[in-house]
C-alpha cells in the first residue's frame, strides 16, 4: 500500500506501467477470438455469384431469387411502366428522401435518376426495361411487395415505406433507396449477381 | 444486512456453530427471510414473488424443452412440432414457457409501475431501481431471442426488424449488424447463437434478481406511505413492521395462487391467443408477413419505434443539426431506447421529495394518465403504421417522454403535498384500527 503511493520510485511505477500494459493487450488479445467467432464464417463469406435465366420474366412481372441470403427482385418493366418512371423522375432527384442511385455498379455520388438505377437494356428492348435491385427495405429489412403502394412500385408491409416504379423512397420510414446490387448481363437472357 | 434493527440469527447447537464460524450460509438466509418488512405493504407488493416464481418457471420448463429442441433452421420448425405432437406432455411445458413469459412481463409492468407511483425509485433504493431495469432489459433480449427459435414467420421477421435496429447506428450499424447475425441475413448462424444466449441470459437475470433483493434489504422496502420504518430502536422497528416469514410470505403465496388459476385457464383453454397465428408457418427469407406484429409486451416501445417517421419535424430538426447523421431510421432506435432510459433516470428527474403518490395531488393524475397512454401505445403499436395511427403514435410517445422528462421535474416545484402519517404505524392503525397492546396481526 504504502509502497504503491511512493511516487518517487519511478522504477517500480515503470513496472507498474509495463505489467498493466501486459495485462491489458493480453485481456484484448484473450477476448477478440471470443468476438471474432461471431463474425461471418468462410463459408458464409465466400461471396457466391450466382446466374439467373430472366428469358420467362414476361413485361409487368417480376422475379425475386435468393442471393446472399436476401432477395433480390428483378422486375421486367412493360412500356408503360417506363414512361411512368420517367414521368416521376421529372420532379427531379433532388425533391427525393434519397437523392443518390444507391447502385453498386455506378458511383457512390450518381444521382438517383430512373437511368441510374435501371439495367442497361439488352438489344431489341427498350431503355430501362430491366431494374434490379435488393428486395430489403432499408429501413428495418423487410421484404416490400411488388406492385404496391402509393407509387405504383413496391410497399414495405412493415412500417409503411412506399418506393416508387424506379425503387427509390418516396414516402414512409426508410431513409434509402433499395440498393442496387452488382449486376450485368452475360447473354441477352441471364444476368450474374455478385 | 438490514439497516432496520431486528433480531440477528443465533447459532445454537455445537453443529451450527461449527459451520456458522465456517460458512455463515444460515445466517445469511435467516436474515433474508426474517427481514422486517413494513406492516402496511397492499396488494402491489406481490408481484416480486411473482416475478421469481416465473423466473424460475421459465428457467425448469426451458432446460426440459432443450432436451428436445434442435436449433438448426431446417430442423428448428420440426422439432417444435415434434414437442408439440411427440413428446410426452410436450405440448404443456411449450404453452406453459410461451404463456409464462407473458406472465413474466404482466409481473414485471405492473411491479415497474408500482414502484413509480408510491417512489419505490427515489433515494436510497435508486441502486435498486437501476438494477431493476437491467433485469427488465435482460429480459426483454432474452423474450425476443426466445421468440425467434421456433423459427415460424413472426421468428424470422421479428429477428430481422430488430437486428435491423442496430443496422441504424451510423458508420459502424452494419458491421454491427453482420456482427450479430453472423452473416448478411438472419440464417443459421444468427438461430444458433439466440439459442446459446436464450440459454444463458436467465441465470444472469437470476444473478442480477439477488443483487436487487440484496439492495432493497439494504435499504428496507419502501411502502404505501413511502414513510420510513423508524430505525430509532427495535422496539420502535417493531411496531412499524412484522417479519417478512410467515406474515408476507403466506400472503404472497395466497396472491400468487390467484394468479396461477388464471394463468392455468389460459395455458389450459386458450394457450394461443397471446402468441401469432404466422408463427405456425415455417421461416421463409422471400416473403415477408402482411403485418409484422411484435409480441404484446413489446408494443409500447414498438409503437415509439414507428412514430419517429421523416416527416416529423423534430426528426428533420436533430438530422439538419446533426448534418444528417441522425436519420428517421437511428431517431427512432434512440427514441425506443431513450424511452426506457427515461424509467431508469425517474429517481433523478423527480424532484418530488415526497415518495407516495398518495399524497401527491397533481402527480396522482399525470401518473393515471401514463397509464392509459402505455395501454394507448401498446394498441397502436398492434395497429397498422398508416393514420390515424401514426398520428396518435406520436402524441402518445411525446407524453411518455413529456412525463419524465417536463411532468416529474416541475410537479416536485410546483406541486403542494398532503400532510403525511408520521410513521408506519400509525398509517396501519388508520386503516386496520389499533390493535390492541399485544400485537396480535392475525385477527
Amino acid at each position: 500500500m504504502s509502497h504503491a503511493e511512493d511516487h518517487e520510485g519511478t522504477r517500480r511505477d515503470f513496472l507498474y506501467y509495463v505489467a498493466g500494459g501486459a495485462g491489458v493487450v493480453a485481456t484484448g488479445a484473450a477476448v477478440w477470438p471470443l468476438i471474432n467467432q461471431m463474425n461471418p464464417s468462410a463459408d458464409v463469406q465466400a461471396l457466391s455469384s450466382i446466374r439467373v435465366d430472366v428469358s420467362g420474366v414476361e413485361p409487368g412481372t417480376q422475379l425475386t431469387v435468393k442471393w446472399l441470403g436476401k432477395p433480390v427482385f428483378v422486375r421486367h418493366r412493360t412500356g408503360a411502366e417506363i414512361q411512368e418512371a420517367q414521368e416521376q423522375d421529372a420532379e427531379g432527384v433532388d425533391a427525393l428522401p434519397d437523392p443518390l442511385a444507391r447502385n453498386f455498379n455506378l458511383n457512390a455520388d450518381a444521382p438517383a435518376t430512373d437511368a441510374n438505377r435501371v439495367m442497361p437494356s439488352p438489344e431489341g428492348e427498350a431503355p430501362g426495361a430491366w431494374i434490379v435491385q435488393m428486395g430489403v427495405c432499408t429501413h428495418l429489412g423487410c421484404v416490400p411487395l411488388g406492385d404496391a403502394g402509393d407509387f405504383g412500385g413496391w410497399f414495405c408491409p412493415c412500417h409503411g415505406s412506399h418506393y416508387d416504379l424506379a425503387g427509390r423512397i418516396r414516402k414512409g420510414p426508410a431513409p434509402e433507396n433499395l440498393p442496387v446490387p452488382p449486376a450485368e448481363w452475360t447473354d441477352a437472357s441471364t444476368i450474374k449477381l455478385g | 444486512m438490514s439497516g432496520i434493527p431486528h433480531d440477528h440469527y443465533e447459532p445454537k447447537t455445537n453443529g451450527e456453530k461449527w459451520l456458522n464460524s465456517r460458512l455463515p450460509i444460515v445466517g445469511l438466509l435467516y436474515d433474508t427471510l426474517m427481514i422486517p418488512t413494513p406492516k402496511n405493504l397492499n396488494w402491489m407488493w406481490i408481484w416480486g414473488i411473482v416475478l421469481t416464481f416465473c423466473l424460475a418457471l421459465q428457467i425448469v420448463t426451458g432446460i426440459v424443452l432443450v432436451m428436445h429442441y434442435t436449433p438448426h433452421v431446417d430442423l428448428a420448425f420440426a422439432s417444435i412440432e415434434h414437442i408439440m405432437r411427440n413428446v410426452n406432455g410436450g405440448y404443456m411445458l411449450r404453452y406453459i414457457h410461451m404463456n409464462g413469459a407473458s406472465l413474466f412481463f404482466v409481473a414485471v409492468y405492473i411491479h415497474i409501475f408500482r414502484g413509480l407511483f408510491y417512489g419505490s425509485y427515489k433515494a436510497p433504493r435508486e441502486i435498486t431501481w437501476i438494477i431493476g431495469m437491467l433485469i427488465y432489459l435482460m429480459m426483454m433480449g432474452t423474450a425476443f431471442m426466445g421468440y425467434v427459435l421456433p423459427w415460424g414467420q413472426m421468428s424470422f421477421w421479428g429477428a430481422t426488424v430488430i437486428t435491423g435496429l442496430f443496422g441504424a447506428i451510423p458508420f459502424v450499424g452494419e458491421a454491427i449488424q453482420t456482427w450479430l447475425l453472423g452473416g448478411p441475413a438472419v440464417d443459421n448462424a444468427t438461430l444458433n447463437r439466440f439459442f446459446s444466449l436464450h440459454y444463458l441470459l436467465p441465470f444472469v437475470i437470476a444473478a442480477l434478481v439477488i443483487v436487487h433483493i440484496w439492495a432493497f434489504h439494504t435499504t428496507g422496502n419502501n411502502n404505501p406511505t413511502g414513510v420510513e420504518v423508524r430505525r430509532t430502536s427495535k422496539a420502535d422497528a417493531e411496531k412499524d413492521t412484522l417479519p417478512f416469514w410467515p406474515y408476507f410470505v403466506i400472503k404472497d403465496l395466497f396472491a400468487l395462487a390467484v394468479i396461477l388459476v388464471v394463468f392455468w385457464a389460459i395455458v389450459g383453454y386458450m394457450p394461443n391467443y397471446l402468441g401469432h397465428p404466422d408463427n405456425y408457418i415455417e421461416a421463409n427469407p422471400l416473403v415477408t408477413p402482411a403485418h409484422i406484429v411484435p409480441e404484446w409486451y413489446f408494443l409500447p416501445f414498438y409503437a415509439i419505434l414507428r412514430a419517429f417517421t421523416g416527416e416529423v419535424w423534430v426528426v428533420q430538426f436533430v438530422s439538419f443539426i446533426t448534418g444528417g447523421i441522425v436519420d428517421a431510421k437511428f431517431f427512432g432506435v434512440i427514441a425506443m431506447f431513450g424511452a426506457i432510459l427515461a424509467m431508469a433516470l425517474a429517481p433523478w428527474l423527480d424532484t418530488s421529495t415526497v415518495r407516495s403518490g398518495k399524497y401527491r395531488p397533481m402527480f396522482k393524475w399525470w401518473f393515471y394518465l401514463l397509464i392509459i397512454d402505455f395501454f394507448a401505445l401498446m394498441w397502436l403499436g398492434a395497429m397498422p403504421a398508416e393514420e390515424p395511427y401514426a398520428t396518435f403514435s406520436l402524441i402518445a410517445s411525446a407524453y411518455w417522454f413529456a412525463y419524465f422528462f417536463v411532468i416529474l421535474p416541475i410537479l416536485g416545484v410546483i406541486e403542494k403535498p398532503l400532510p403525511q402519517p408520521e410513521t408506519i404505524e400509525e398509517d396501519f392503525n388508520a386503516h386496520y384500527g389499533k390493535a390492541d397492546a399485544d400485537a396480535t396481526p392475525a385477527e
